[in-house]
């Protein structure tokens, strides 16, 4: 069992910028001004009251990957906008315009990574790109990298920042929810490991596909995990939600959560389940 | 055709519901008196027969938003107690409760024995509030994985019948996990092995309308609508005002023939003139054909190609290009 006793890894700086330019930042939590240096050593959690800050996809490469080892698949994909979808402005151009602020092609980030040693194949989404929204490519690179999972017989993991499926894609982001799913389901059947990551927020469609379908779900503190957004519920019920109402410690008290773990611990303890599940017992 | 008289009558449909009325006001004074009206009264009826042509070949998207919420449209207990001999509602999800906004059972279709899953409204506001409005929590999503799951097991067919304006926001909803419940209804109709028909009958609002909707054959009546979300809830977002729903409805694309042309939907199902509400008895005898046209064809393909197909199906849903 020697596996359980691997160390800890030692923390890595972040090298790329997520936050707004400055030397300081506020915590939005707790309004303590930290030095920018100082927050991106500690991976962008409150020093003083461990807030999790929203960090982008490239952060969570050098937080979960081992150093270099991720290769990015399919990341020519692009939106066909299939509805040539228009309201204040063309989608079209709302998506041009993103790519081109966020240096982003979509929504999630795919590729193969290894995780202390161990391959793996990993999706991270990012909020940065119109709210982590799930369109037909998140959709698609997800599938494309259950696919792979399964060829290659290597767990899977998917980090959610989204607010669920992207409403200018219509009926066709409705129905990534069925496509992931069956996916996934297709992964289970083989018994390929699939572990869902929920950050902060993980709702709508990406709550009631892929993030709810892992064989083990882990949560980053304090993250806003549910279906319906909290404004949408309180203008149904007309009163005031609880407090805590849908963060993660409220979902896992409620048993949808398997285990919260601090973003300082996250890769240790991701790296333990993937080798658990690898692990094969043999008679001694 | 014999048409009931209509209560609730939207803008649009106005000028041939109010020349019917007249119509059948000259057939009742033509009778009474016995003053011969029966040319004017044919020519009418011709003029009518136009009109409603006119005005349903040039409906807008958001029309038919209002067609598929129309109060007397045919809900899903009309459809399953006029195409089914035999019907028994079975309840609960033997977790928590038995949602009243889904309805399942076992049926008979001809001869098929089958089983049946539809979310279901209330005609009036005791039954509405009965039945949730048709907006389902997670145990009701559980009880048609349930009962589903009793097809699977004795190789009957699934008919799920779509018709809600979105699964529950509520606070017991997310305490009791409408996401997971949701989740784990698409991952196990992915894999059933047995055919799975699904049918818009009328909202097809979001995963609300998914949990019950992966399947071999997805149809739709054409005056239902479907989309990821409801034209109000993308109004209230994207325009921030819901009352630019008839521009979310149109740009979502969300009707039944949009829905065929993104290859979403396989047939769509005509309904009678006016809409089904003008003829529940006829739209179901259309809708049971339908059913079992395509039931005929399913039960002719071996299983593992079914489930093949059917992953298939929803693997090639989207629209891409690759730079
Ligand atoms: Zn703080």
């Amino acid at each position: 069992m020697d596996w359980f006793k691997r160390k800890k890894n030692s923390l890595q700086p972040a090298q790329k910028k997520d936050m707004p330019d400055g030397l300081w930042i506020k915590c939005d939590s707790c309004a303590e001004i930290i030095y920018r240096k100082e927050l991106e050593k500690k991976y962008y959690v409150c020093p003083k009251c461990d807030h999790h800050f929203r960090i982008g996809y490239e952060t969570y490469i050098d937080i979960l990957c081992d150093e270099g080892s991720f290769k990015e698949f399919n990341k020519n994909l692009l939106s066909d906008d299939p509805l040539e979808f228009k309201d204040s402005k063309r989608y079209s151009e709302k998506y041009k315009a993103t790519v081109k602020k966020t240096g982003l092609n979509e929504a999630v980030i795919t590729g193969s990574a290894t995780v202390d040693k161990q391959p793996v194949i990993m999706a991270i989404m990012d909020f940065r790109f119109l709210g982590g929204s799930m369109g037909s490519v998140v959709g698609e690179k997800i599938s494309r990298a259950a696919d792979k999972a399964l060829e290659l017989k290597q767990p899977l993991i998917i980090l959610s920042s989204s607010g669920g499926a992207r409403m200018h894609e219509g009926i066709l982001s409705l129905m990534q929810l069925a496509k992931t799913s069956a996916k996934l389901a297709r992964l289970a059947r083989h018994n390929v490991p699939y572990i869902s990551i929920l950050t902060n927020p993980t709702t709508g469609g990406t709550t009631a596909s892929y993030a709810m379908l892992g064989d083990v779900h882990i949560a980053e503190p304090g993250a806003l995990i549910g279906f319906a957004g909290p404004r949408v519920i309180k203008q149904t019920i007309g009163q005031d939600l609880p407090p805590g109402f849908q963060r993660s410690e409220f979902v896992l008290d409620h048993g949808f959560i398997d285990f919260i773990a601090h973003r300082h611990e996250l890769k240790r303890r991701l790296s333990h389940v993937i080798q658990f599940f690898l692990h094969q017992n043999e008679a001694s | 055709m014999a048409l009931k008289k209509q209560k609730f009558v939207y803008d649009f449909e106005k000028p041939v519901v109010e020349l019917e009325n007249k119509i059948s006001e000259m057939k009742e004074y033509a009778l009474s008196t016995g003053v011969e009206l029966t040319d004017d009264i044919k020519r009418l009826e011709r003029k009518a027969k136009q009109l409603r042509k006119e005005i349903y070949s040039n409906l807008t998207r958001w029309d038919r938003v209002k067609l598929a919420r129309h109060p007397e449209r045919p809900y899903s207990l009309d459809y399953i107690e006029r195409m089914c001999s035999y019907f028994e509602e079975l309840h609960g999800d033997r977790k928590f409760a038995d949602d009243k906004a889904i309805v399942a059972g076992l049926a008979q279709i001809d001869d098929y024995s089958v089983v049946i899953v539809g979310q279901q409204k209330g005609r009036d506001t005791k039954a509405k509030l009965h039945r949730n409005f048709g907006m389902p929590n997670p145990e009701g999503y559980r009880k048609a994985l349930r009962i589903m799951q009793l097809a699977e097991k004795f190789n009957k067919p699934i008919i799920t019948l779509i018709d809600t304006p979105g699964a529950y926001p509520g606070i017991g909803a997310e305490e009791r996990g409408q996401a997971e419940a949701i989740a784990r209804n698409l991952f196990e109709m992915s894999h059933f092995t047995v055919p799975i028909i699904n049918v818009v009958i009328g909202e097809g609002a979001s995963g609300g309308a998914l949990g019950i909707g992966v399947g071999d054959r997805i149809l739709m009546m054409d005056n239902g609508w479907y989309s990821v979300i409801s034209p109000e809830g993308c109004a209230a977002i994207l325009w921030r005002d819901s009352g630019h729903a008839p521009d979310a409805a149109e740009a979502m694309k969300v009707a039944a023939n949009d829905l065929k042309n993104l290859n979403i939907v396989d047939e769509i199902i005509q309904e009678p003139e006016g809409g089904a509400h003008q003829d529940a008895d006829k739209a179901a005898e259309i809708v049971k054909k339908t059913i079992i046209k395509h039931l005929n064809e399913l039960l002719k393909i071996p299983v593992e190609q079914r489930i093949e197909k059917r992953i298939e199906k929803f693997s090639k849903m989207g629209a891409w290009k690759e730079k």
